[in-house]
């Protein structure tokens, strides 16, 4: 669990929800966006990881 | 249909009241105005990422007004509200700058602090009836 990848997951997770919850009213509708937040940040994170892969500092 | 808090446009006094609430604990001022399902979330949702910072051994930060960013962060802590004091009081938060999770202990405290702000301002927008 204490992988960067499970806790930047874990954040993701977290942040998206709060999001989610602000943004939207709709149960459904909160549950929907939660879930293209969560993977919107964990692939942008993903991406972000082998960008910087090759950078030697 | 009987209308909830949130239906009517609170006073000033009542507004800064629930703004203070929302503050202190996280989703409580959603509960005041009848948001339940959202202040519930809240109120999990950011205690629970305040402790993993706390489990995650980050550090929570003093008012270090010569330290510019320091203050900053402690800024950031103090957002969550009543649960940073109570971790202040248990001697939680010194932070171990080793540990390999120290950097996302930071991480997730303060930014469990500045979400609670946005649930703030939100709660502050219900009860002027402009949400």
């Amino acid at each position: 669990m204490t992988s960067h990848l499970g806790l930047m997951a874990l954040f993701a997770l977290f942040v998206s929800i709060v999001f989610a919850t602000l943004t939207r009213d709709d149960p459904r509708e909160q549950v929907r966006f939660g879930a293209k937040l969560f993977a919107a940040f964990v692939g942008a994170g993903i991406v972000a990881g082998w960008v910087l892969y090759p950078l030697p500092f | 249909m009987r209308a909830t808090a949130a239906d009517r446009v609170q006073s000033s006094t009542t507004t800064y009241l629930v703004c203070a609430a929302a503050w202190a604990v996280p989703g409580a001022g959603h509960l005041w105005l009848g948001r339940r399902q959202k202040g519930i979330i809240f109120l999990i949702a950011l205690i629970l990422m305040f402790l993993a910072g706390l489990w995650l051994e980050g550090r929570l930060f003093p008012f270090e007004p010569s330290q510019p960013l320091v203050a900053l962060a402690a800024f950031a802590d103090v957002g969550i509200g009543i649960p940073f004091f109570v971790a202040k009081a248990m001697h939680a938060g010194s932070g171990r700058v080793v540990a390999i999770t120290y950097e996302y202990g930071n991480a997730f405290m303060m930014v469990a602090g500045l979400l609670n702000m946005l649930v703030v301002l939100d709660a502050f927008d219900i009860a002027q009836g402009r949400k």
